[in-house]
């Protein structure tokens, strides 16, 4: 985008009062995310709430760590090592969960909104294009809830480790036994890399509920649900086969197949850095094509929202 | 240059024809009045030239095409609408920050001091606004833009005549010079007949009749004719007739004024006298072809 194009045909408006102030690009999109975060506040609210619920319940389970650490050098390693750290390793998801719900509802709505309250007449006379708008829409479940998510869940684990800590300290036991099998550090890596992978594979679900929110007349909900249900139901019925599904349920789960490496006798507890595998995450075409198709959608949305008019 | 032009500006949904082939032209520094029907096409004319609808035909306003620059002309061109378009949930202060980090001339001090002489506090919210107050809000946000050009459809509708009279003031008196432009679509086409520059019949998408209001002032009387003098008056070829009380009330196009004088009163008719009239007429003509 060249903000300096339009000079090649000046407007001779007699005296200016102000010299044309080149603007950054980055400008309008720095104040379109900021105003979504205005008016979605349950964006940072949610995962908030759901992070003092989760802390709380945490929280009371951290007074049987004491207990559950002398129990510990009986039991066997791998049980006894999700005795101790499970309630503080499992303590972000549910965060996680709240900021991909957030994002779901949000994108739902993102577009659709702003027709019904006819406040899309305001913002297309404001100088900002319809690309950096839906651009600023789709940074809300791509980039800003992940990184919320993530700062939450981050305070919420050193909250229990300070916690656990003086519990322990408290019923005179060492806490390094317990640090050592938390690995804190590893952890963060593991948190950010789990988001990440989980955004990247979730883009284009995001993609096309905007793409739908931009388009849909009234209830964009069942306009998002029920038209791919129909199809796998029809694929059923007609086929007796039922790959679309398939690719639905792969679309929903296949980040946690194809980025991690767990084995049975992990429990489902991720807490080592050896149990990630960027390498096949990268190579799955399911990642790629899903990548593919969001663009396709956000590029459709963009379309649409110059084109479509209050309802 | 020319602030508005277009030449065979046309647009249809489906069957219907919203605009049939208008052609524009609105100099810098003029305030023009579109006046119409319901369903004659002026919003779509205005959304047109705000760039918020695709349009077959040629149109430039302030030398971009507002179809596939909107970005770049909406730093230029301000937009009121039938007040319900600013969203209800934006507090005054944050829609402030929004216009001062989007647009590259916002002058925050103007708008302040402007909202200074409303009762509009900087925590409201929109929705705790008052119709006439988000008007004013508005108002307040054009004027601090320093937008060339400023379009407003049916900007005082369901407001009392007291705001409807301030926010005419403040456009006059705060906003408008002779680097700016302003084009103006409402019903209530007496409150703004002194502020128009030039006057716009629309309908069925055409433009049935285009005057200045100098113009306008020379070309049309209104004579309200002595009952003797009826037929001589008829005689003269008016474009319209009305009758008031039972008095005849005939209107004039370029007939002298002071032979009018001889029949009755004389008067310069009010634009919406003359709108009847145009559309009365066309539709006649309209009956007359169909027959």
């Amino acid at each position: 985008m060249n903000t300096q194009s339009g000079l090649s045909t000046p407007y001779p408006a007699g005296p200016q009062p102000a010299a044309p102030v080149p603007m950054p690009v980055t400008r309008p999109m720095y104040w379109s995310v900021r105003r979504e975060l205005w008016e979605n506040r349950s964006i940072y609210i949610a995962p908030l709430v759901v992070a003092a619920v989760v802390l709380f319940a945490t929280s009371l389970a951290m007074i049987g760590l004491p207990r559950r650490m002398r129990a510990f050098p009986t039991l066997d390693p791998a049980k006894g090592h999700a005795s101790i750290v499970m309630h503080f390793s499992m303590a972000p998801a549910p965060i996680m969960l709240a900021a991909f719900i957030v994002g779901f509802f949000y994108c739902l709505d993102a577009l659709y909104g702003e027709r019904r309250d006819r406040s899309i007449l305001f913002w297309k006379s404001q100088p900002v294009s319809d690309g950096t708008t839906v651009l600023s829409k789709a940074g809300i479940p791509l980039v800003v809830l992940p990184l919320i998510a993530y700062a939450l869940s981050v305070a919420a684990q050193i909250f229990l480790l300070m916690l656990g800590t003086m519990a322990l300290l408290g019923s005179g036991q060492n806490p390094a036994t317990w640090w050592g099998e938390v690995r804190f550090f590893q952890g963060l890596l593991i948190m950010f890399y789990g988001l990440a992978v989980h955004t990247l594979w979730f883009a284009p679900i995001y993609g096309w509920l905007l793409l739908i929110s931009a388009w849909a007349r009234r209830s964009p909900i069942l306009w998002a649900v029920l038209p791919p249900l129909a199809v796998a139901a029809v694929e059923r019925i007609v086929f007796s086969t039922s790959s679309f599904m398939h690719m639905l349920g792969y679309r929903v789960t296949g980040a946690m197949v194809e980025a991690f490496a767990l084995k049975p006798k992990d429990g489902g507890n991720i807490d080592r850095l050896s149990q990630l595998d960027p390498a096949r995450f990268l190579s799955a075409p399911g990642l790629w094509v899903g990548l593919v198709f969001a663009a396709v959608f956000l590029a459709a949305a963009v379309r649409l929202r110059r084109n479509r008019e209050p309802i | 240059m020319a602030c508005i032009e277009a030449r065979g500006l046309r647009k249809s949904f489906g069957a219907t024809i919203a605009l049939d082939g208008i052609d524009l032209h609105v100099e810098e520094g003029r305030i023009l009045g579109l006046i119409g029907p319901n369903g004659a096409g002026k919003s779509t004319a205005l959304n047109a030239i705000l760039g918020l609808t695709p349009y077959q035909g040629e149109l430039r306003v302030l030398g971009r095409d507002p179809w596939v620059e909107r970005d770049q002309l909406t730093r230029d061109v301000a937009f009121i609408a039938d007040v319900a378009v600013l969203p209800r949930w934006i507090r005054v202060s944050q829609l402030l920050d929004y216009a001062a980090g989007v647009h590259p001339r916002f002058d925050r001090a103007k708008a302040l001091s402007f909202l200074a002489k409303t009762s509009i506090k900087r925590t409201s919210k929109v929705r705790e606004l008052s119709k006439g107050m988000v008007t004013q809000l508005h108002l307040a946000l054009v004027m601090a833009l320093d937008a060339k050009l400023l379009v407003l459809d049916e900007p005082t509708l369901g407001l009392d005549i007291l705001v409807r009279k301030q926010f005419y003031d403040a456009l006059l008196n705060d906003y408008f010079d002779r680097n700016r432009t302003i084009v103006v679509t409402t019903h209530q086409v007496e409150e703004i007949q002194d502020v128009l520059t030039d006057v716009m019949f629309i309908n069925h998408g055409r433009i049935v009749f285009d005057c200045s209001m100098e113009d306008f002032e020379t070309r049309f009387v209104e004579v309200m004719v002595t009952p003797e003098h009826v037929a001589a008056a008829r005689a003269l070829r008016p474009i319209h007739e009305r009758q008031v009380f039972g008095r005849s009330i005939l209107l004039y196009d370029r007939v002298d004024r002071q032979q009018l004088a001889a029949l009755g009163d004389v008067r310069t008719p009010g634009i919406a006298d003359l709108f009847v009239a145009v559309m009365g007429n066309s539709a006649n003509q309209a009956q007359g072809a169909a027959s």
